[in-house]
């Protein structure tokens, strides 16, 4: 195999943004009928590889080769031109349209007059619908199709041209099990026609059943290519993990108090089902999975933002119905949300008044809000959190991330809160800043807070969390003390591997 | 810091720059084309423009707040109208003739009750229903529309009584009523939005609806609250117009929506929600009119005066696009 001719190869690449090295020096290639599986940890680079790939992001330095010929990618457009093609996780479709108009967009066969030639584009693409054996056809709405055939729509996307690689970026995220096998099967076929294909997951079963070899990535570097047969999961997570577990915190006796939330069986139709946890006043519970595990649903559920199927709830041991934030908030349950800038924040409005939204309804001096009292609740958490900020009138859209959460959290903190729910607490904040907010949530679990923290980086969970929750689609696998876990124990809960060898 | 200070000078005091422009423009432009050998910017012409804007004003004092809290109101042209013939029609009710002088108020009465109620209407389809507020507020101006003309087919409603026309046209220095409700209604409602909570919410909803809702603000009754107020103002609107005409035809109102909304654009209010402000809106009345009285005074016919307003409004528009573009890194779509 290795005297062929690789389809793509990338040499020394390397891209930095401010104050991180992305990816340094990554090497990389892939065979003409090779299933190739990329792998590594959440900002391994696993995606800004495949950002420079596909044009969006230039590289310092490296170069790109395709059938070993030299080449600069400057777009999507131009990627696909040359025969690279992108299967991203989230679907860009137009719903609207039909499936024969979403696979030749940009490019429908014309007539004269700028007529679309309906005959061409349907009969080419019912062709190479029927290579994809699906079950719909080239006139069907996009919108009708479940996800997995909106995901082969994406598929034949990338047959419309002559492919020599096509990139998988997590497509069974959203499939089940018989989609799975098609897309499996799909796979295989486009390997038999020696286009090179890169996949990209953190599912081991996957890895071990469909690829050929695995590379792996970590901080950015390259550490290594495997053959699959000649591997197994425990050596990839131990690529994956390499560096000794950074335990720079010691576990200190914790001062536990009450339960302050637990919960019994709780589902919400398919998106969890049967969780089962409590949490106590002064720690930290973790929940850690890969997007899609129902780890922020859960968090919506408890605070009233999605109705459970099942299950029940209980705050200090009486059992409680939210049906509403409104609800949860009265209830004592707050949430920092996943986005800050969609859900948590008011952009416009000044750090005061996001501070002291969920309250002014309480602070009133005759018929007008009492601004006096605002001010100094935003004084108080300004010092308590260390916020920077101008002003209480700035915007807090001119913040910075790492500020901007620390409003979010201390809006929260104002209401008094007895479980602190935070999801995904530094997504999108940078290095130093993640390391204060991390010292804060501990010490909002020193001072008896019950604090859920949700998060997709395994150092972060690590870093903050007592126990651990590890979920897998919807399930809760396995819990964890983190005195005691193991990395590998955790990449393998949450990857699906059942086994206790951890 | 620096920059996003004057960014927000030039944003918020351009409305008023504008004014000035206009002014200056109409007293230059006067010396030369006007007909009239009094000046443009005269005391009792610019008293008399105040009264003159009242009618919209007061009406898009309330499209600012719904237009801050994320909604529109179409329906406030046809909502002013009805208000009006409840008005004068309620006075010749035989009961209300036996109250003699004493009828008036009662008819005030009828005319804000039927503006409050009919924003009602409109704010709890668009609460409970979740349709947005463009098309809900479409199909009452259509409707509303339509009960004005059952109330009184083709036929104007008419109703003059003296002591009303009085108080219409009572002034306090010059002002007439009009103008001192449009003026009061203006301060009154800019102290609601600066100052009290449901100010405080209604700008935390229209600018992110969804962290309102995770901060427990009840989105619903915001709204409602909105499309009352703003059904009762272009009642109360058309209760200062009305008693000093006394007569409604049933197409009067038509287009006030879209002066207002005009007016409120033009003062700096986001169509999308969550910024605005009612001392901009009132510039952007007061705009308005001087360039429909200064078109008027140097010569030019109506049609005119609307082409100029339209390309205005598209130009600053314009403008303040290019002054919020976050810089070259902007996504193209």
């Amino acid at each position: 195999m290795s005297e062929q001719t690789p389809a793509l190869r990338l040499e020394d690449i390397v891209k930095t943004f401010p104050g991180v090295r992305a990816l340094d020096g990554v090497s990389f290639s892939v065979l003409p009928g090779e299933v190739h599986a990329l792998m590594g940890e959440n900002g391994a680079g696993k995606s800004t590889l495949m950002k420079v790939l596909g044009g969006i992001y230039q590289p310092e330095e490296g170069r790109i080769f395709i059938e070993e010929r030299e080449t600069v990618m400057h777009g999507p457009l131009e990627a696909k031109a040359k025969g690279v093609m992108f299967i991203h996780q989230e679907l860009s479709l137009a719903q609207e349209l039909s499936v024969a108009e979403n696979i030749y967009l940009g490019e429908l066969p014309r007539k004269a007059f700028g007529r679309v030639d309906w005959d061409t584009l349907y009969s080419r693409t019912d062709a190479i619908l029927s290579k994809l054996k699906v079950s719909f056809n080239a006139r069907t709405r996009v919108g009708d199709l479940s996800i997995a055939n909106q995901q082969m729509v994406e598929i034949a996307r990338a047959l419309t041209v002559d492919a020599k690689a096509v990139i998988f970026d997590e497509p069974t995220a959203s499939l089940t099990d018989a989609e799975k096998s098609v897309l499996f099967d799909v796979i295989e076929d486009l390997k038999a026609q020696g286009v090179g294909i890169i996949y990209i997951s953190h599912r081991m079963e996957e890895i071990f059943r469909i690829t050929d070899r695995i590379s792996v990535l970590r901080d950015g570097e390259y550490r290594g290519t495997l053959e699959t047969a000649e591997t197994n999961e425990d050596e990839i997570t131990q690529m994956m993990i390499g560096r000794s577990l950074d335990l720079s915190r010691n576990f200190e006796e914790l001062e536990l108090g009450k339960v302050a939330l637990r919960v019994e069986g709780l589902s919400c139709g398919k998106l969890f089902q049967n969780v089962s946890f409590e949490v106590r006043q002064g720690e930290v519970l973790g929940f850690y999975g890969l997007v899609g595990a129902g780890r922020t649903e859960i968090a919506e559920t408890l605070f009233g933002l999605r109705t459970p199927t099942a299950g029940r709830i209980f705050l200090k041991d009486e059992e409680v119905r939210i049906n509403s934030p409104i609800d949860a908030i009265s209830k004592g349950i707050s949430l920092v949300p996943e986005s800050r800038k969609e859900q948590g924040l008011v952009l416009g409005m000044n750090c005061r008044d996001n501070i002291t939204l969920p309250q002014v309804d309480d602070l009133k001096a005759g018929p007008f809000v009492a601004e006096g009292a605002e001010v100094s609740i935003y004084d108080q958490y300004r010092d308590r959190l260390s916020i920077k900020s101008p002003s209480w009138r700035t915007a807090v859209g001119n913040l910075s991330g790492g500020n901007q959460q620390k409003i979010v959290i201390g809006k929260w903190l104002s209401m008094r809160p007895e479980v602190l729910i935070v999801d995904e607490p530094t997504r999108g904040i940078d290095v130093g800043s993640k390391s204060e907010i991390h010292n804060l949530l501990r010490d909002l679990a020193k001072q008896g807070y019950a604090v859920i923290v949700i998060s997709s980086e395994m150092p972060e969970v690590l870093h903050v969390a007592d126990r651990i929750v590890a979920m897998y689609h919807g399930q809760v696998m396995r819990e964890f003390d983190a005195s005691e876990v193991t990395e590998d124990g955790l990449i393998q809960a949450i990857s699906g591997i059942t086994n206790d060898a951890a | 810091m620096k920059n996003d200070n004057i960014k927000n000078i030039i944003q918020n005091g351009a409305i008023w720059g504008f004014i000035l422009l206009e002014l200056a423009f109409f007293q230059i432009a006067g010396e030369y084309w006007s007909l009239s050998d009094r000046a443009f910017m005269d005391l009792d012409n610019m008293l008399l423009l105040l009264k003159q804007a009242a009618p919209i004003g007061i009406i898009a004092v309330g499209m600012t707040v719904v237009m801050i809290n994320g909604n529109i109101d179409l329906s406030v042209g046809a909502t002013y109208a009805l208000a009006g013939i409840v008005m004068l029609d309620s006075m010749s009710w035989p009961f209300m003739d036996a109250l003699g002088d004493w009828a008036i108020p009662l008819a005030w009465g009828f005319a804000l009750l039927t503006g409050a109620i009919l924003g009602l209407i409109n704010g709890m389809i668009v609460w409970k229903t979740g349709v947005d507020a463009f098309i809900v507020t479409l199909g009452a101006m259509l409707g509303y529309r339509g009960l004005v003309f059952m109330y009184n087919g083709e036929q104007p409603t008419f109703h003059l009584n003296w002591t009303m026309v009085d108080i219409a046209e009572a002034d306090v220095f010059g002002l007439e009523t009009p103008a001192l409700v449009f003026i009061a209604v203006a301060l009154i409602v800019w102290l609601v939005m600066t100052r009290t909570i449901h100010g405080r919410n209604a700008y935390a909803i229209g600018d992110n609806r969804e962290a309102a809702v995770n901060a427990g603000i009840r989105v619903g009754p915001h709204f409602v609250i909105n499309f009352v107020l703003i059904g009762f103002l272009a009642a109360l609107s058309a209760v200062a117009f009305y008693s000093a005409s006394g007569s409604v035809n049933p197409n009067d109102g038509m287009l006030f929506e879209l002066w207002a909304i005009t007016a409120v654009v033009l003062g700096g209010t986001k169509l999308s929600g969550g910024k605005g402000s009612i001392i901009g809106t009132f510039g952007g009345v007061i705009a308005i009119q001087l360039l429909r009285k200064g078109l008027g005074h140097i010569g030019a016919d109506t049609e005119t005066v609307n082409l100029v307003i339209g390309s205005i409004l598209i130009a600053v528009l314009f403008l303040d696009r290019q002054l919020n573009r976050k810089g070259a890194e902007e996504l193209k779509v």
